[in-house]
């Protein structure tokens, strides 16, 4: 177990954080290992509650056996990393043959006027419609609900369903949640003395984001107002990054790899910009200081520019988190894929290619613990940088009083 | 493309429970992490900052220890020269009284002395007078028995007056 900490460079990462930024005693082995020890009945816990899914979603597969089995028999490493990564109406966990083991999860309808609630086995993969909803097969919508309405055209219902992510999201919000307010109420506990045990992981992150992050961009007189804010999104994302690398049940959804997850993220924080912007914000964004009136009048262009990267920023912000987090999981899904597309042409070239593909996957699983911090890190950052440049007490005051 | 096709469904339990985790976060947890944060902070710094005064209170005290010592030393060797100036003067006084008073016993012993030396004198004298006068009487008794012895000596006296 030491040797595996040993190895886990992220560990190393985040002492040299807290040796850097924090005067308190640095993360001992044994503090870990005593975590681990009080956490290990949460670990049984969600092993338990897997196992209690995937017997339930065992026992719910009713033979479609016999209709799979004229499927062509052919591994497609694309639609495969694809609908890994893609957020699904069920948990899949497993296929054993043409049993799949997937946990079900609530799908909640609103089409015309009506609300319908029922679970997600009731298309058993696809290959059932319920109340005449069924999966598309084809198009840009493949996977998603439609209806077929009397003329032959495709409806689609206003979808609320607990998918994947959205059920991914929960267990991560309540873990963070509950990790959160227990290191919460340690600080409560020790008040104005050194960290201990849990609280002693996560100050480090605290500090880094506070100091490196709120205090860096908006200054020791702002930072308070925005701190919460940026700590929640640091937090949030670093979760949820670390949790889609766990690929046991409750966990591993491709939360922060999905495109509306970062676009809400982005969203907030486009909020947070809109909202705080000061009276400088907005005339730099309306009337542009320092730019030759030309440029804004009779054709408003720079108003358009600014106004168009109102809109960019946060955008960015959302392209970025969410390629970063899907390019390193399509990685580690290229990797596992190798395995089975040289094990089709033969039994020893697939042996040979899972050991490569092994080392490769674990190699990218240490990357992507770096890339989960970092991730959080400049998303949270260059919301604060955009946020700060939102309440800038603006230099032109400065420069009309140097003038006088 | 599905990938880069926002959910609907997605993006509204997102924004709920986003917004949920972050009110609870904002209202609970944030505030007494950061204000903890802020008070460790202060508590070091001034801690560090009472250190650093009392530091150079101690110099101080140490320093006005130092004059406090070096007077008090002074002021004891000024002491102790008085002392000793005023035990000097005093065995001097002590001295020149003793010897006078010493000169005024000899004087007075002397005068004693010289008294009962006189009053012995004469004791002696009046003692030999009258031991002389018996013992001429008993010379006299014993020498003139006769009346011619008595002419004869009488006229031994006259003579030795006549020569005088």
């Amino acid at each position: 177990m030491k040797f595996l900490l040993k190895c886990f460079p992220i560990w190393g990462f985040f002492r040299k954080i807290a040796a850097n930024f924090n005067e308190t005693p640095i993360l001992s082995e044994e503090a870990i290992m005593r975590f681990l020890r009080k956490t290990a009945f949460f670990t049984h816990f969600i092993v338990f509650i897997s196992f209690y899914f995937a017997m339930s979603a065992f026992a719910s597969q009713d033979g479609h056996d016999a209709q799979a089995t004229h499927e062509v028999e052919e591994f497609n490493p694309g639609d495969m990393i694809i609908s890994h990564i893609v957020d699904s109406y069920d948990w899949h966990i497993l296929s054993i043959g043409h049993t799949h083991i997937s946990v079900p999860l609530p799908i909640i309808l609103y089409d015309e006027g009506q609300w319908h609630f029922f679970l997600s086995s009731r298309f058993e993969h696809g290959h059932a419609s319920y109340k005449g909803y069924e999966l598309a097969k084809e198009g840009a919508i493949k996977g998603k609900i439609i209806r077929y309405a009397a003329d032959g055209s495709i409806v689609r219902p206003w979808d609320f369903s607990i998918t994947k992510n959205v059920f991914g999201v929960f267990v991560s919000s309540i873990l963070l949640i509950v990790i959160m307010s227990y290191v919460a109420k340690a600080y409560k506990k020790t008040n104005k003395h050194a960290p201990k045990g849990f609280q002693s992981v996560i100050e480090p992150i605290i500090l880094f984001v506070r100091d490196e992050v709120a205090i860096a961009t908006l200054g020791k007189d702002k930072y308070m107002r925005f701190a919460p804010y940026l700590l929640t999104i640091f937090f949030f994302i670093f979760f949820n990054n670390l949790l889609g690398l766990i690929p046991i049940f409750p966990l591993g959804a491709n939360i922060t790899g999905n495109i509306a997850v970062t676009g809400v993220l982005a969203l907030f924080t486009f909020g947070m910009i809109t909202f705080s912007g000061n009276k400088n914000y907005w005339a730099h964004i309306f009337n542009t200081p320092g730019v030759p009136w030309w440029l804004k009048i009779p054709l408003p262009l720079m108003p358009i520019i600014e106004l168009l990267g109102m809109f960019t920023k946060p955008f960015v912000l959302m392209i970025r988190l969410f390629a970063n987090i899907t390019a390193g999981h399509i990685i580690i899904l290229g990797f596992i894929s190798m395995i089975f597309v040289f094990g089709q042409t033969s039994a020893s070239a697939g042996f040979t290619m899972s050991i490569l593909s092994v080392l490769m996957s674990v190699f990218m699983n240490f990357l992507e613990l770096l890339v989960a911090f970092i991730q959080a890190y400049v998303f949270t950052l260059l919301s604060s940088i955009f946020i700060s440049m939102a309440v800038e007490e603006h230099h032109h005051e400065e420069g009309h009083e140097a003038a006088h | 493309m599905e990938l880069i096709n926002p959910g609907l469904g997605l993006f509204f339990w997102m924004v709920l429970v986003f917004g949920i985790v972050f009110f609870i976060l904002k209202k609970f947890v944030w505030p007494p992490i950061l204000q903890s944060l802020k008070d460790r902070e202060q508590h070091i710094e001034e801690s560090l900052q009472m250190a650093d005064a009392t530091r150079e209170e101690m110099k101080k005290l140490k320093l006005d220890n130092e004059v406090l010592l070096k007077e008090a030393k002074e002021e004891r060797e000024a002491m102790m020269n008085e002392a000793r100036k005023v035990r000097e003067k005093m065995l001097e006084e002590a001295r020149v009284k003793a010897t006078a008073e010493a000169e005024r016993i000899v004087e007075s012993a002397r005068q004693q002395i010289e008294n009962e030396r006189k009053a012995a004198i004469i004791d002696i004298k009046n003692q030999i007078a009258e031991i002389s006068i018996e013992v001429a009487e008993k010379i006299l008794r014993e020498k003139l028995q006769t009346p011619k012895d008595h002419e004869q000596y009488i006229q031994k006296l006259l003579d030795s007056k006549q020569l005088n």
